[in-house]
């Protein structure tokens, strides 16, 4: 199992597009990966978790991955929260 | 009489058609299932999802030649709500736990998701609460055989009255005889309003629920701009409406006519009407409006609100894109013009005390030399795909324009070595907003291909305003004389060194001030591409002789109401 926090990046929060695409994102992988912001929880491969967490930006949110790919999913989770995130 | 919110102009007269929701479904809430049904529900639940994940597939295909790419988006968001595990999960563990039926379980889930959406308080996740109850309608339909009434096939001149419209009911609309749509709920961004403005049809949403005790037949009348549905209207109401309704479409109609036209005057004198864009898909509209190029691209869009700056590839995909979407029409790119209110993140400039005054646009350009080549390399490259034009804006002398053109040159060479193409005749402007250039306009004329005269900033920095600030902003004007000198001054400089001169400033918009420049012997008029039928109306309905005329006297005259209203009597009292 991995962890991680990351800093939300992207000026109108964790919704609409960048949520979108970190869903598809978390879409790609067979581990299950989880993230949380404050007190909830919620899966990233469902959008409706993902919007309704209504992270804003400046904040920062963890990531927990556990599964047979998870070291390659949070390589790519890295470049997304920590590269991509930003110009979305 | 209902009031609701406009969503979509003009004016619609016909009878109403009250659609209703086949079978309520809200009675299955809370309802119970045994233990041993457990099982059978949880594959009438897969059956419908699968059955709606098909419905949606098809209305997509068939909503494909009706609606645009960006609309038929939000199927793709129903099917994400759709497949989301949160959904699926919740109805699953409703099943199974709760002992609820599959319509009561997706009934509470759908509920639920609602409320989590609706607690983040912003329009975006309102929008989204209605998604997930379309969604859940859709497989309430799938799961109770709900069949929703036809509106392919409508009687004439139908009103059509909802609750609420999702694609599925407005796929296959009878557009010839649906005039107009008073729905119960949704805003200015819901899927009735979005498709109303498509299809040009009126209509008003979020009417509140009275708007459900109209009947079907009942004669209605309804207002897309300002929001108002009549009821069995009276004889005086329906002849004030029939007035307005006519006098919007021959408007509507009109303008249609005047796209394919020319700019041309009465007496054939032939002008240029172009559009100002910011970003490459306004390009479309400029042409929908019956512009015959652009004459302003502003290509701040690739350097503001955000940290890095764009690559030559990113921007040469940009610039290609403009340059093929004219399909050969022409476009002015202007080189970056970043600073004054535009502040620029990756460069992390210092705040000014004077920012209209400092560090801005071609200055930059001239320090960062590399910042600026990159943008000269990506559209010199992009060059090749239509007829490109580069500008330079905030000229203020000829050393400033010579050091310009010779970076310029440089990034020609250095394609040319490489064998890389673009247009080796491709014209060469300024913008001419500062009162210095236009005082040596005859100068600067005679090393570029075209000026555009930029008002916004001209005004402001010949009659020292800052338009942003109230207590001055009432002398910010552009038909002040000391302006309009400026203007004639660039114009005939142009003219006497034989190169166009063109405007890329909120004054050419402007009908009066249109003709007065037209009068002066502007060459192109550039404006934000709504306007653009507008100011093409009036140059087709006026003579250059006359324009001209009212441009000398104007060029008389002492103050600025007098030239109003001079100018708005010629043009409307004979």
């Amino acid at each position: 199992m991995l962890t991680k926090s990351f800093e939300i990046t992207c000026p109108v929060g964790l919704h609409a597009r960048p949520a979108s695409i970190l869903v598809s994102v978390a879409q790609g992988f067979k581990s299950s990966i989880l993230i949380k912001y404050q007190d909830k929880e919620v899966p990233a491969n469902s959008l409706i978790g993902v919007m309704t967490l209504g992270a804003e930006t400046g904040q920062s949110v963890e990531v927990t991955i556990s599964g047979e790919d998870e070291e390659k999913a949070m390589e790519r989770l890295e470049a997304f929260f920590e590269k991509e995130l930003k110009d979305l | 009489m209902i009031k609701g919110i406009p969503a979509s102009k003009g004016i619609g007269i016909g009878k109403a058609l009250v659609y209703k929701e086949a079978e309520d479904s809200n009675k299955f809430a809370g309802r119970k299932v045994t233990e041993t049904e457990i099982e059978n529900e949880i594959s009438r639940f897969k059956a419908a999802h699968e059955a709606t994940g098909k419905k949606l597939d098809e209305t997509k295909i068939k909503a494909s030649k009706v609606l645009e790419e960006k609309d038929l988006q939000l199927f793709e968001a129903y099917k994400m709500v759709l497949n989301d595990p949160i959904l699926n999960d919740m109805v699953l563990a409703n099943i199974k736990t709760q002992l609820l039926c599959v319509e009561a379980s997706v009934l509470e889930a759908v509920g639920k998701i609602k409320a989590m959406f609706l607690a983040i308080n912003n329009e975006y996740m309102k929008q989204r609460a209605e998604d997930v109850e379309n969604v859940g309608n859709y497989i309430l339909d799938a799961l109770l055989g709900r069949e929703r009434i036809d509106l392919s096939h409508l009687e004439e001149d139908t009103i059509l009255i909802a609750k609420d419209l999702t694609p599925a009911d407005t796929v296959g609309l009878d557009k010839k005889h649906i005039k107009g749509f008073a729905i119960e709920k949704g805003g200015e961004t819901s899927h009735t309003a979005i498709v109303a403005r498509t299809l040009e049809i009126p209509a008003v949403v979020g009417c509140g629920e009275n708007i459900m005790n109209i009947s079907s037949g009942d004669s209605l009348i309804l207002d897309g701009e300002t929001g108002i549905v009549i009821i069995n209207p009276k004889a005086t109401e329906f002849e004030e409406y029939s007035a307005k309704f006519l006098k919007h479409s021959t408007e509507a109609e009109e303008i249609k006519q005047l796209r394919d036209k020319s700019a041309e005057t009465r007496d054939g004198i032939r002008v240029e009407l172009v559009g100002n864009i910011a970003k490459p898909e306004e390009a479309s509209s400029v042409l929908e409006k019956g512009g015959e190029g652009i004459g302003l691209f502003r290509t701040e869009f690739l350097y503001l609100d955000r940290s890095q700056l764009p690559t030559e590839e990113e921007q040469f995909q940009e610039y290609k894109k403009v340059a093929e979407s004219m399909g050969g029409l022409p476009c002015i790119i202007r080189t970056m013009d970043i600073g004054g209110d535009k502040q620029m993140k990756s460069l992390h400039m210092p705040a000014e005390e004077n920012p209209f005054l400092g560090y801005r646009a071609i200055r930059i350009c001239l320090n960062e030399i590399e910042i600026f080549k990159t943008q000269l390399r990506a559209i010199l490259r992009a060059s090749v795909y239509g007829k490109l034009k580069i500008m330079f804006p905030m000229i203020s002398g000829i050393e400033e324009l010579r050091e310009a053109k010779k970076i310029l040159g440089e990034v020609k060479a250095e394609l040319n070595e490489k064998n890389i193409p673009f247009d080796q005749s491709l014209k060469i402007g300024i913008m001419i907003e500062i009162p210095s250039a236009a005082m040596i306009a005859d100068l600067l004329a005679k090393e570029v291909d075209f000026f555009s005269i930029g008002t916004n900033d001209l005004c402001q920095y010949t009659l020292a305003v800052d338009r942003m600030n109230e207590k001055v902003s009432y002398l910010y004007n552009p038909l002040h004389l000391g302006v309009l000198r400026l203007i004639r001054n660039i114009i005939e400089a142009g003219h006497q060194a034989g190169i166009k001169v063109g405007m890329c400033g909120e004054m050419a918009a402007n009908i009066e001030n249109a003709v007065i420049l037209l009068g002066l012997g502007l060459d192109e008029f550039s404006m934000v591409p709504s306007s653009i039928p507008y100011v093409k109306r009036a140059i087709r309905n006026i003579t250059f002789e006359k324009a001209k005329q009212i441009a000398e006297n104007v060029m008389k005259m002492e103050n600025t109401k007098q030239i109003n209203d001079y100018v708005k009597e010629r043009l409307y009292a004979d």
